[in-house]
Order: C-alpha cells, then sequence, then structure tokens
C-alpha cells in the first residue's frame, strides 16, 4: 500500500512539462513556431546538450513522484499507518544503492573501509585492520585478486549491452526516419551514419550511446561497489548527487517560472502605459535592485527559518518541510532577479507601441487588455525565452553558492551545493577524502556546461540582432 | 551637472525609504520580536521574563510603528521602526545583537575587503580586456573558436571549485602561500595573492566572452571598415579605434560595481578566513545577528545608488554627445 505525495514543487514541476508540451503540441504545425527550434537544432553541439539536458531532466522527474510506503499492520489496529519517510519512483530504481549503507567513509570502488578499526580477529587478539565494507565487492571471496577483473568483466558487460541498444536506437530511428522521407529503412541508416541528414541525428545518436553507457555501467557496477564511494555516514555518493539532479532542476526552472508573470505583466505595462504606472513599477524595480542580492536573499530565508521553527504543527513530514523552504528559496531568488528583465522588457515595449500596427489597433479602438496580449506579448517572447534560459546555468551555480553559506536549500535536502559545504572540511583530513566533491562538482559542470551551450544556441536563432548579422 | 546630482542624490530617498520598508517588514512584520527572542536565547523552555529581558536589553521592547503612550514626536520616535530603521540614514548602526559597535566594525574591516576587492577588480581588467582583444584579432579562426569554447567551459565551473581546487594545490600541495587568514599592513600580501588570482580566474571565462562581443560588435561598424580601407594596419586598428570606442560600455560597467567594492566578496573573504565585510556578513548570517544584516542591506544600498549616479556621470566624461538634464 501506498499513499501518493504531491510536494509544492512537484506540483510546479509537473505544470511546467504540462506548459512545455501543450506549446510543443501546438507549435508542431506552425511554421513561424517551428523555424527557430530548428535553427537551435541544427547545430550540433546543441543537439547533444539537449540529449545530455533531457537525460537530467527524465531524472529529475523521476525523482518529482513521491509517495510514502505503509507500515507493517500490527495486530487490532484499524486505521493503515504511513511512514515518515516520502520516497520517489528515482528511489525505487536505484533500489540497493539507496539502502546499502556502510559504516564510513569507503573510497570509490573500494572493498574495505577508508579508516582503520579496532577489530577483534578470531585468535582472540585485538588488530587494527581497514575491515571489510559490507555491501561493496561483497560477492568476491578474494577481493584483492578478483576485484580488477570483476570490474572489467561487469564494464565489458556494460559496452556490448551499449552497442546492442545502440544499434536498436540506431534500427528504430532510421526506420521512422525513412517514413518521413519516403526512403527504405537501409539507405536511411547509411545517410545517418554519414552525417548527411538536415537535423545532425548522427551527434544525437552519438550522445544518446554514451548516455546508455554510462547507464548501463551503473547498473551492472553500482548494484556490487560504491562507484563514487560513501560518505561519512555511509551513504553511497552517486545516489546522493543523482538526488541533487532534482533540486538543482527545480531551482534553475521554478525560480524564472516564480518570477516570469511579475516580470511580464509589469515590464509590459511600464513601457505601455508610461507616465505614473511606469513611475511606480519602476520604482518598485529600482528598490529591489538596490538590496544586493544575497542579503535579500539571507535575510528572507533567516526570516523563514525562525517562521517554520515557530510552526512545526504546518508539515506533516520533514520532506515537506525541506520542501516548503526550497519553493521559498526560488519564490525569494526570483523576486531578486525579476527586475532584469522587467527593464529590458519594458525597453522594448517603449519601442513597440509606437510601431505602425500598434497604432492601428489603437486607432480601430482594440482594449489595450487585448493589445498587450495579443500584439506587444508575441513580440517580446524571445527575449523572454533567452533569459530563461540564460538564467539557468546561474541559477543552478548559485545554488551551490548559497547553501555554502548558509542560506541555501534545507541541510536534509540533497544538494550539490550541500554536498560541497559537507564535503569541504573532508579536504582538510589526512588522507584526503576526494570523491564526494569530486561527484558533485562533476555532475553540476555537465548540467551547467550543456546548459549553457544550448543557451548559445538559443540566443543565436532568436535574437533578431544577431541573426540580421548573419 | 551639479543640479543633476543633486536632484539624483533626493531621488535616492525615496528608494532607501523603500528599501528600510521592505527589510522592516522583513524582519519584523514575519515574526514577532517575541519570536526573535526566543530563536536567540534557544527554543526550549524559554520564560517570559527571559524574552522581556532580551527585548528590553537589544531595543526591541517598543512598539513597532505607533506608540500611543508617548508624548507629541516620541509617538513617532520612541518605536522600534525608528530605533532600528531611521537611524540608519545618519549612518548611526548602533550596536549588534552581540553587543559590539557595528560602525566601528565595519570602519575595521572595510580595509582587507578592499585588498581584495580592488585588485581583482583592476587585474581583472586588464586579464579579460587583453583575452578579449586577442581573440578579437584572430576573430573567425581555430584560435578564436577554441578560446570561446574555453571560457564557456570555465564559466560553467563553480567559483566553489576554483577556490578549493587552488587551496589544495598551491597551499596544501606546494606550500606556496598560507591556506587562510589575514595580517594587517604589508605583509597582507602573501595572504591576498591567492584570492585575488582565484577571483580574477574565475571571471576569466564569462567576462572575456562578454568583452569580445563588444570588440566584434564595435569592429563591425562602419567607421572600422572605412579605417582599414585607407589602409590601417590591423593592430593600429585594433588599439587605436577598436579598443577606445569598446572601453565605454566597459568602463561604464564598470564604474557602477565601483561602490559596491566595499562590501566585500562574501565567498572568498570567508573561505580563506579574510576579516573583511564579506565575511562580517556572513558571520552575521549565520549567527542570525539582525542588526548587522540590516545595516549591511542599507550600506549596500546607498552604495548601489551611489554607483548609478556615478556612472551617469561617467557617461558624460567619456561621451561628449549625452548631455545630462
Amino acid at each position: 500500500m501506498i499513499k501518493p505525495v504531491l510536494l509544492w514543487t512537484d506540483a510546479l514541476v509537473f505544470l511546467l512539462v504540462a506548459v512545455i508540451v501543450a506549446f510543443v503540441l501546438y507549435a508542431r504545425h506552425r511554421e513561424h513556431l517551428r523555424t527557430p527550434w530548428r535553427e537551435v537544432l541544427r547545430s550540433r553541439l546543441a543537439m547533444a546538450s539537449l540529449v545530455v539536458l533531457a537525460a537530467y531532466v527524465l531524472t529529475g522527474l523521476l525523482d518529482s513522484v513521491h509517495f510514502r510506503k505503509a507500515l507493517p499492520v500490527k495486530n487490532g489496529q484499524q486505521e493503515i499507518q504511513y511512514s515518515g519517510e516520502v520516497l520517489s519512483l528515482f528511489d525505487l530504481l536505484m533500489g540497493p544503492v539507496r539502502t546499502q549503507v556502510e559504516k564510513s567513509y569507503s573510497a570509490p570502488f573500494a572493498v574495505r573501509l577508508y579508516t582503520r578499526e579496532a577489530v577483534i580477529g578470531p585468535d582472540g587478539v585485538q588488530r587494527r585492520i581497514y575491515p571489510r565494507l559490507r555491501y561493496g565487492g561483497r560477492h568476491l571471496a578474494d577481493p584483492d585478486r578478483e576485484r580488477g577483473p570483476d570490474i572489467a568483466r561487469r564494464a565489458t558487460l556494460a559496452a556490448a549491452e551499449t552497442a546492442a541498444a545502440a544499434l536498436l536506437i540506431l534500427w528504430l530511428s532510421s526506420w521512422r526516419l525513412a517514413r518521413r522521407h519516403a526512403e527504405t529503412p537501409r539507405r536511411m541508416a547509411r545517410q545517418l551514419l554519414r552525417g548527411d541528414l538536415d537535423l545532425p541525428w548522427r551527434t544525437a545518436l552519438a550522445t544518446v550511446s554514451l548516455l546508455l553507457l554510462l547507464l548501463f555501467m551503473l547498473y551492472n557496477l553500482a548494484g556490487a561497489y560504491h562507484v563514487f564511494g560513501t560518505d561519512k555516514v555511509g551513504q553511497d555518493v552517486l545516489y546522493q548527487t543523482l538526488k541533487s539532479i532534482r533540486t538543482g532542476l527545480v531551482i534553475g526552472t521554478l525560480t524564472t517560472l516564480i518570477m516570469l508573470p511579475f516580470a511580464i505583466a509589469l515590464g509590459m505595462m511600464a513601457g505601455y502605459f508610461r507616465g505614473w504606472v511606469d513611475d511606480i513599477i519602476q520604482y518598485l524595480y529600482t528598490t529591489l535592485n538596490s538590496i544586493p542580492g544575497v542579503l535579500l536573499i539571507a535575510a528572507a530565508v533567516l526570516m523563514m527559518q525562525v517562521y517554520i521553527a515557530n510552526h512545526p504543527e504546518l508539515f506533516e513530514t520533514m520532506t515537506e518541510r525541506a520542501d516548503m523552504r526550497l519553493l521559498f528559496l526560488c519564490l525569494i531568488l526570483g523576486i531578486t532577479s525579476w527586475t532584469g528583465l522587467c527593464r529590458l522588457l519594458r525597453g522594448e515595449s517603449l519601442k513597440l507601441r509606437e510601431l505602425e500596427y500598434v497604432q492601428a489597433a489603437t486607432a480601430f479602438g482594440v482594449a489595450r487588455a487585448t493589445i498587450l496580449i495579443r500584439h506587444l506579448l508575441p513580440n517580446l517572447m524571445h527575449l523572454v525565452l533567452i533569459a530563461v534560459v540564460i538564467d539557468f546555468s546561474g541559477l543552478v551555480l548559485a545554488e551551490a553558492v548559497l547553501s555554502y553559506v548558509g542560506v541555501g536549500v534545507d541541510p536534509t535536502t540533497l544538494s550539490w551545493g550541500n554536498m560541497i559545504n559537507r564535503a569541504r572540511l573532508e579536504m582538510a583530513r589526512e588522507p584526503m577524502v576526494w570523491w564526494s566533491l569530486l561527484a558533485a562538482f562533476v555532475f553540476m559542470f555537465g548540467l551547467v556546461l550543456s546548459a549553457n551551450l544550448f543557451s548559445d544556441a538559443v540566443r543565436d536563432a532568436f535574437d533578431p540582432r544577431l541573426r540580421q548579422r548573419q | 551637472m551639479f543640479a543633476y546630482v543633486v536632484r539624483r542624490m533626493l531621488y535616492a530617498v525615496p528608494i532607501l525609504i523603500g528599501v528600510n520598508l521592505l527589510t522592516f517588514a522583513l524582519f519584523f512584520v514575519v515574526n514577532s520580536p517575541d519570536d526573535m527572542a526566543r530563536m536567540h536565547l534557544g527554543m526550549k523552555r524559554v520564560t517570559p521574563e527571559a524574552i522581556e529581558k532580551w527585548k528590553a536589553d537589544h531595543g526591541y521592547d517598543r512598539p513597532l510603528l505607533y506608540n500611543a503612550q508617548a508624548e507629541g514626536l516620541g509617538r513617532v520616535t520612541d518605536t522600534i521602526f525608528f530605533e532600528k530603521s531611521v537611524r540608519l540614514f545618519a549612518f548611526q548602526f548602533g550596536s549588534s545583537d552581540g553587543g559590539r559597535n557595528i560602525g566601528q566594525d565595519i570602519g575595521q574591516r572595510m580595509w582587507p575587503s578592499l585588498a581584495i576587492a580592488v585588485p581583482v577588480l583592476l587585474l581583472g581588467l586588464l586579464v579579460y580586456i587583453s583575452f578579449a582583444m586577442l581573440l578579437a584579432f584572430f576573430r573567425g579562426t581555430y584560435l578564436d573558436v577554441s578560446g570561446v569554447v574555453l571560457s564557456v567551459v570555465l564559466m560553467s565551473i563553480s567559483l566553489l571549485f576554483y577556490i578549493i581546487a587552488g587551496q589544495y594545490v598551491f597551499s596544501k600541495l606546494f606550500h606556496l602561500v598560507p591556506i587562510s587568514g589575514y595580517q594587517p599592513g604589508w605583509l597582507a600580501w602573501r595572504f591576498v595573492i591567492l584570492p585575488v588570482a582565484i577571483g580574477v580566474f574565475a571571471g576569466l571565462g564569462s567576462s572575456s566572452r562578454w568583452y569580445r562581443t563588444i570588440f566584434l560588435e564595435e569592429i563591425n561598424k562602419d567607421y572600422v571598415r572605412t579605417a582599414r580601407a585607407k589602409g590601417l594596419s590591423e593592430p593600429g586598428l585594433l588599439f587605436g579605434h577598436v579598443l577606445k570606442n569598446a572601453l565605454v560600455p566597459i568602463l561604464t560597467g564598470v564604474v557602477v560595481v565601483l561602490p559596491t567594492l566595499f562590501m566585500g566578496n562574501l565567498i572568498l573573504e570567508s573561505f580563506f578566513g579574510i576579516p573583511g565585510l564579506g565575511s562580517y556578513t556572513i558571520d552575521a548570517i549565520n549567527s542570525q545577528d539582525f542588526a548587522i544584516v540590516r545595516a549591511m542591506v542599507f550600506l549596500g544600498s546607498v552604495l548601489y545608488i551611489l554607483g548609478l549616479i556615478l556612472t551617469d556621470i561617467s557617461y558624460t566624461l567619456v561621451d561628449p554627445r549625452i548631455r545630462l538634464s
């Protein structure tokens, strides 16, 4: 028995997904909306980064389906009690990786603990040795000799599985493309491999294969070893860094989602109505802008901490409390970051309102709200889109810094910032514990780099100033 | 010009009032002084007397905005808002919740902050402009493309990584500089050099890419083409004309941040244990000292507005076509 849990951020994430899906369906048959996106995907880098981003998003979405398991029913108990632990679909998929908790630190692929422990041997003598791990490499009888070949065997298996899966995908995609281009699948596959098609499908396929390789490696190795080692309390670092993906994505997307309505509405109104409306809105964003961002965030988060500490009855589980804090962080980050976009939209609206088609609409007596929504808004959307994709990577990076300052996400939420923050002290250990830090940085780098590359392509395709220059 | 500056300063007053009202609302409306007292005294077993005493000690025992019991002007001045917020306008920061004089602390901690922030700014400008000029000179070649890709990669790496890697390599592995700390006077350079280098390097990606765009925009203008047609050499063109004109947006962008340099760099200072205003702020946040956070918010907004005014003035200085009215 399970009880589904819909956290606030889950709801908003699914809302966002629904909006994107609706837009794709809407734009599919409208050429003027499709053209710039085709332009984006024509770039090989953009295609590759889109595939990587999609992998991150998929992980984040799987991690956004939450539920609570029922506790075993005791005798004579009528009502079903649910566990206080909120799990996600992703936790189920990770299976043993989540639950196989060691005693303390262990290095990547280690079979022994990283620290010495006093153990009483079978002969009754106490020795200080590196004890075997509870789970990592448990299946090996003689770990020193068998570990290398075992890892190699599993990696080879993963490579073989990847090759099979990649061939299957190649066959499926050429079959699909062949129907669209009225070709035979065999010739289509050849064209695809030569890279002769209008979109860089070959790059997409290569990236997918690479990701599949990682996936199969994970599948084969993560259950038997701790691929990225374990942290102080013995939790698998790979699991932590994968769980952090959701936090990063939520901050990167929900922040802009929250700020967008304000920025668009106020920016358009200031530019279109001018006069006292403009004055008030300008005053509003200058005031907000003049408070140093980090301090405003810090002040707001501090206040919220006091509020949450004083009202524990509002939250049923710890996860819900942490989630509320995450949402609030998005909100406050949004408040500090909408001003830039608002100013940009105001300037553009000032220019647009003087154009002939808007003047004509005014002369025909079209209602002002209609002019704003039907005539101004569509012509501002490219600015909004560019701002959203550019802000994304900055927000993901900001999360790490804020968590370090102590005003980021809840300490119980798994996030890259929290991982780095905790691992910082481990750097001073002798010998050094480096894997948690590295795992967090590598996964964050992957997300931010692909987001940066993708946003470059989006900007090139949507910014009319850049389009004219080419 | 003078009239313009005076008017801008007057215009700053409502903004600062807005900032104060906003922070005041944030601090006192969401949570009452009682909540704050409980937070500071610890959550468990707080007696009402202890709360009253804490409030009286820290000046939170007055009404929020309007004191009905006081006489005359005291109705407005004998309130928390007046005591804690309006006094900021006279730069009277009062004492922190920990009991120290905030104004004095700020005066002391300003200098280490500047010792980091000023070199980062100047050295950064030099490095970013040179790198961007190099890319603009070789525009369209593989050097340019790989430079841009390098910039994107560099800007995708977290600042925290640069700091941790830098501390590890230079301090722990090679023992070139102390890992953290500070010492006043000229000997400070040993402590300052690594944070400065990391600060400059961390900004390399985004800044030089942005400067390169500015240079390229300038290179594509008509006067450059004319100059080239008249036979000016490419380096002469870049240094003589393009650099000079591109410096206008770059320098005015720098002027905005000049006053905020006093606030220091939060992350660098706290990682390297430099007793500047940045680490002061972080410590205040961590120890939940609201008085300091409030003072720093106010100081930050004043400096930001000062930066905006300076930017407008600098526009008239570098571009004679712009006249302030």
